[in-house]
């Protein structure tokens, strides 16, 4: 895939790198639905590059990166793109790591928390639904009040843990951003396909501008494959970044 | 060192007759080195030489216009699609590593089937896995069960390609012997088509990918002999190793050095590793090729010649360089980090010889080796079990009492019941291009821009829009059928599968097929191989579509007797447009029920119940003549859903297969899923009282060939049944959509079944034996 560099003097599209590490798995998805789903401007970021090329956000794929030697994530956070990508979020800069790239963000310590396995003990691989529990967010703040998202998970490490009083400060901060929910909303253990504590499915940091989730939005962002709710957490970001350009104005 | 003296017990050993020892004497004019004996053994197995099904397999309908690459020609087949676009797909089996050590059984077979994938040049875009095993009720088949599809589960997942589609079916013949043919569909222009030849004199001759280890040692002559409790433990060392992620970064880096155009030739290490790679590169090429083992990558001390050449370790891959060009190579296998050697050069001698460390280990010529495997015409008698299953007769058989509980028994009968418990732990969705998801008569995936390898630099096809196609794929082999009529189930295979893809929208484009058979020296077992070729070739040939290539699987046995007969076919189709691509569950309310092909074959003694799975389920009977397959009946039913989907007038369309019309219409209601633990259960009230003088389980349960049920909206029901009469096949309304139950009205009675009850057991059935 054609790696295009952020377009100058652009305002209207924003600047997305997807990050690619040696197996990532959807970093080419994430860039088709950035790129030709809602027309802005995305590329494949490889791991060894230390420069983000004026990216406005950065998104951390699915996938298996370095065959999740070791553990999921644990290897990723030392790439050189990494280091760019701590001193970015460090700025203020949005990034979003979807399943592999949330175990990345908590490994590298940009949030808290774990991925361990699954409670089934085996990969899952199917649609949820997700109830926005903070939409005041730039992940979230586009999802309509009350409407749950039905979005697909496949992963086989991701039951979100923290310790209790890290799970109360999540919650009293308003940074558990969904949880898992059965289709009439409620959030029950049976809805949650790993276990999570308290069914948390997507957090963000205290300042806001990191969040993981480990459902994939890019596999719910075109009519064709079955829905599109997943859309909504890219254009609350597009919206986000929009706000922050004309701010800059 | 030393090499171990070749005595006669060594040939034997090694899978070899005396004629076939001399017959290689005769080839080099001499005896063979020990490392000559171990190549001519595992190029000469049955696995990689075919030497037992060669003479079959030539009858095989293999060549239509779209083909791009044919069977026998390379690694796999390519078919166009259009638009300067081709798939490669090809399916093979694992079956013996499989019954050893199931987890690495079966990913490996993954593993190998995607490097046949893009040795060609294609991406792999999605997989799709046909498995059988024996009956559920014993530990070990669980425990292979479990272990195979956690084994395709790691090795397709952290690859990242979908395992999309596939079948999975329980019968006490795989006890012992699990079946696994996994399959590996991949995309890429015309232009991209690569090949596995040794060309240019001087070309350098590249290794790439992990160090060689002594796993999977002579994997290729294990697979060709039966399997007993000896052969198994000393063999556990032959099933090979796994590495996903290494085969990521692979997939990846031949693919960037192929868009180069660096590249002469490049085939994968798949079956008998080095040797099979180096000797069919060469032949094909007409050239000669020379490598130096000491160069080879080793991960284990002391390999000899014979395990380097012999070593079944995965994610290698074996490429001829354009002399000059070796620095991009380097260039490339450094970024992904992948390890590479220049290990040789392509020579013009005809010859592959191996040194090590300077001392010629082995010198055979090229072609012969790959090409002149002996060939046998082996004997085939019709086997005595027949005399007593085609005498069956419908006399000695009660009618259903119960048709509530057995349609119940039916829907929870392993075979039947949801592989939901299977398909969840795949990720089937991963590169967006799942359209249609397992649970449908076929699978759908679409394929788009980044569906295709990188382009050069200066390709004139860069900024070229890609139009977006959707390919349909389905499996299918009713082993019972084949076994109680190899001729016949096997006719029937190719049907059901084209049948599948018709459901989905989809014009079948090509087959790959896996044979998969007992002992070939027992020749009732080589009656059911013979016959099965003959009707799986009627069957293409009558559906107009060609088989691109396959895999053979002999031996498929242990001391407890013979698997069932299996020609599992996989076909893949072309759905012209999104609009046309359909599901097989009812979709609205007030919705008309059509049944197209005649309710019961009345020509057919049994009445479509021989080889059914309600006699199997219900009266533990695999017995009787199978259906009947009318292939030209087949055809027309065929063409006319097709019409019938282009038109906009088919709201869902379900075959009937196993279980017959009642499971047909059961899964139509309650196979459609929403998200967890919320499928959308809808409706239906059938009305069948019109047809008299048939046997209640017969009407319900048999499984009389040439039958869909489709819906179409209540408006279009009239048209719909004109246009399919008009073109000659049978076609009724027998019901409308709706309510809370499944109602079919019958001469002999009503039946209701309650949605929610039939699902869970539908759902659940798998999940609960296996906890």
């Amino acid at each position: 895939m054609a790696l295009t560099a952020a377009i100058p003097g652009d305002d209207s599209k924003m600047n997305f790198a997807v990050l690619q590490f040696p197996g990532s798995n959807c970093d080419q998805d994430c860039v088709h639905v950035l790129r030709n789903v809602l027309g802005h401007s995305a590329w494949l970021q490889w791991h060894k590059e230390r420069s983000l090329r004026g990216a406005d956000a950065v998104i951390i794929p699915g996938g298996f990166s370095y065959g999740d030697y070791l553990r999921t994530g644990a290897i990723a956070r030392f790439s050189p793109v990494m280091q760019a990508v701590v001193e970015f979020a460090g700025n203020g800069g949005l990034v979003l790591g979807i399943c592999n790239g949330f175990q990345i963000l908590c490994e590298a310590g940009l949030l808290p928390g774990a991925l361990i396995r699954n409670r089934s003990l085996q990969f899952r691989c199917e649609h949820v639904y997700l109830k926005t529990v903070a939409p005041d967010s730039p992940f979230t703040r586009k999802i309509p009040e009350g409407r749950l998202l039905r979005i697909p998970v496949a992963h086989g490490e991701g039951c979100y843990f923290a310790d209790a009083a890290t799970i109360r400060r999540l919650f009293a901060n308003r940074q558990v951003l969904w949880q898992y929910c059965d289709a009439k909303g409620r959030v029950s253990d049976d809805a949650s396909p790993n276990g999570s504590v308290r069914n948390i499915a997507g957090i963000c940091n205290a300042t806001r501008n990191v969040a993981g989730l480990m459902p994939h939005p890019e596999r719910a962002s075109e009519g064709i494959l079955g829905c599109e709710d997943g859309r909504l957490v890219f254009e609350s970001m597009i919206e986000a970044l929009t706000e922050r350009k004309l701010a800059v104005k | 060192m030393n090499e171990p003296e070749i005595t006669l017990e060594l040939v034997q050993k090694h899978g070899l007759t005396a004629e076939e020892y001399a017959q290689i004497c005769a080839i080099l004019g001499r005896e063979p080195t020990y490392t000559e004996l171990g190549i001519f053994s595992v190029m000469w197995s049955e696995h990689c030489s075919y030497k037992n099904t060669r003479p079959l397999l030539k009858t095989f309908p293999t060549r239509s216009p779209r083909i791009l690459v044919g069977a026998g020609e390379e690694n796999a087949g390519i078919i166009d699609i259009g638009d300067g676009l081709a798939i490669a797909f090809k399916m093979e089996s694992h079956n013996h590593p499989s019954a050893v050590e199931p987890f690495q059984g079966a990913a490996t077979g993954v593993g190998g089937i995607i490097r046949d994938i893009f040795t060609m040049g294609a991406r792999p875009v999605c997989a799709l896995d046909s498995l059988r095993f024996g009956d559920l009720s014993s530990p070990e088949v669980r425990r292979l069960f479990a272990g195979v599809v956690a084994g395709i589960a790691h090795y397709g997942n952290c690859f990242g390609i979908p395992t999309i589609a596939g079948e999975v079916y329980f019968d006490k013949s795989f006890d012992g012997n699990p079946l696994v043919n996994v399959f590996c569909l991949g995309v890429l222009r015309h232009s991209q088509i690569a090949r596995g030849k040794a060309q240019g004199v001087g070309n350098p001759v590249f290794y790439v990918g992990p160090a060689t280890g002594r796993d999977g040692l002579a994997g290729a002559a294990f697979a060709s002999q039966d399997l007993t409790e000896e052969s198994a433990e000393q063999q556990r060392g032959a099933v090979q190793v796994g590495d996903p992620f290494m085969e990521k970064l692979l997939v990846e880096a031949c693919l960037e050095l192929l868009a180069t155009g660096a590249v002469a030739g490049i085939q994968d290490m798949g079956a008998a590793g080095l040797t099979c790679s180096t000797c069919e590169t060469a032949a094909r090429a007409c050239t000669g090729i020379e490598i130096e083992l000491s160069k080879v990558p080793q991960r284990a001390p002391n390999m000899t010649p014979y395990e380097i050449m012999l070593s079944e370790s995965q994610e290698r891959m074996l490429i001829i360089v354009k002399k000059g060009r070796e620095a991009e190579v380097q260039r490339i296998f450094d970024k992904w980090d992948l390890p590479w050697a220049l290990i040789g050069e392509v020579t013009d001698t005809g010859r592959m010889v191996v040194k090590n460390h300077g001392k010629v280990v082995a010198d055979i010529p090229a072609a012969k080796l790959a090409n002149e495997a002996p060939v046998y015409h082996r004997e085939a008698r019709e086997p005595e079990y027949l005399k007593s299953t085609r005498a069956f007769k419908l006399d000695d058989l009660p009618d259903v009492k119960e048709p509530v509980e057995a349609l119940k028994a039916l829907l929870s009968w392993p075979t039947i019941a949801s592989k939901n418990w299977v398909y969840r732990q795949y990720d089937h969705m991963v590169r967006n291009g799942s359209v249609v998801c397992p649970g449908s008569d076929a699978a759908v995936i679409r394929i788009k821009e980044d569906s295709l390898p990188p382009l050069p630099e200066n390709s004139p096809e860069r900024g070229q829009p890609v139009p977006e196609k959707y390919v349909a794929i389905s499996s299918d082999c009713n082993a019972a059928y084949v076994y109680l009529d190899p001729y016949e189930g096997s006719k029937i295979a190719v049907a059901e599968a084209a049948r599948n893809l018709a459901c989905s929208g989809a014009t079948p484009l090509g087959v790959t097929d896996n044979l998969n058979f007992g002992n070939p020296h027992n020749p009732e077992l080589f009656y059911q191989l013979k016959e099965a070729v003959r009707g799986v070739g009627d069957g293409c040939r009558a559906l107009d579509v060609p088989i691109t290539g396959g895999n053979c699987s002999l031996y498929n046995q242990n001391p407890s007797g013979p698997i069932d007969p299996v020609p599992t076919i996989a076909m893949v189709g072309l759905i012209e447009k999104p609009e046309h691509i359909t599901t097989q569950w009812f979709k609205d309310d007030g919705d008309a029920i059509i049944l197209l092909g005649d309710a019961v074959d009345l020509l057919d003694p049994l009445y479509g119940l021989g080889g059914s799975a309600y006699l199997q389920a219900v009266h533990k009977l695999k017995t009787g003549r199978p259906p009947r397959c009318e292939l030209e009946k087949e055809k027309a039913l065929q063409e006319v859903l097709l019409r019938l989907v282009r038109s906009g007038w088919v709201k869902s369309a379900h075959d009937c297969s196993e279980g017959g019309l009642a499971v047909a219409l059961a899964e139509s209601c309650i196979s459609q899923v929403v998200a967890r633990h919320t499928p959308k259960l809808i409706g239906a009230k059938v009305d069948l009282a019109r047809i008299k003088g048939i046997r209640l389980d017969a009407l319900l349960f048999g499984e009389s060939q040439g039958r869909v049920v489709v819906s179409t909206g209540p408006e279009q029901a009239e048209a719909v049944v004109a246009e399919a009469n008009r073109h000659g096949v049978a076609a009724r309304k027998i019901g409308v959509v709706g309510g809370r139950n499944l109602r079919i009205k019958t001469a002999h009675g009503t039946f209701v079944w309650k949605l929610g009850e039939i699902h869970d057991l539908w759902w659940n059935s798998i999940a609960r034996l296996m906890h």
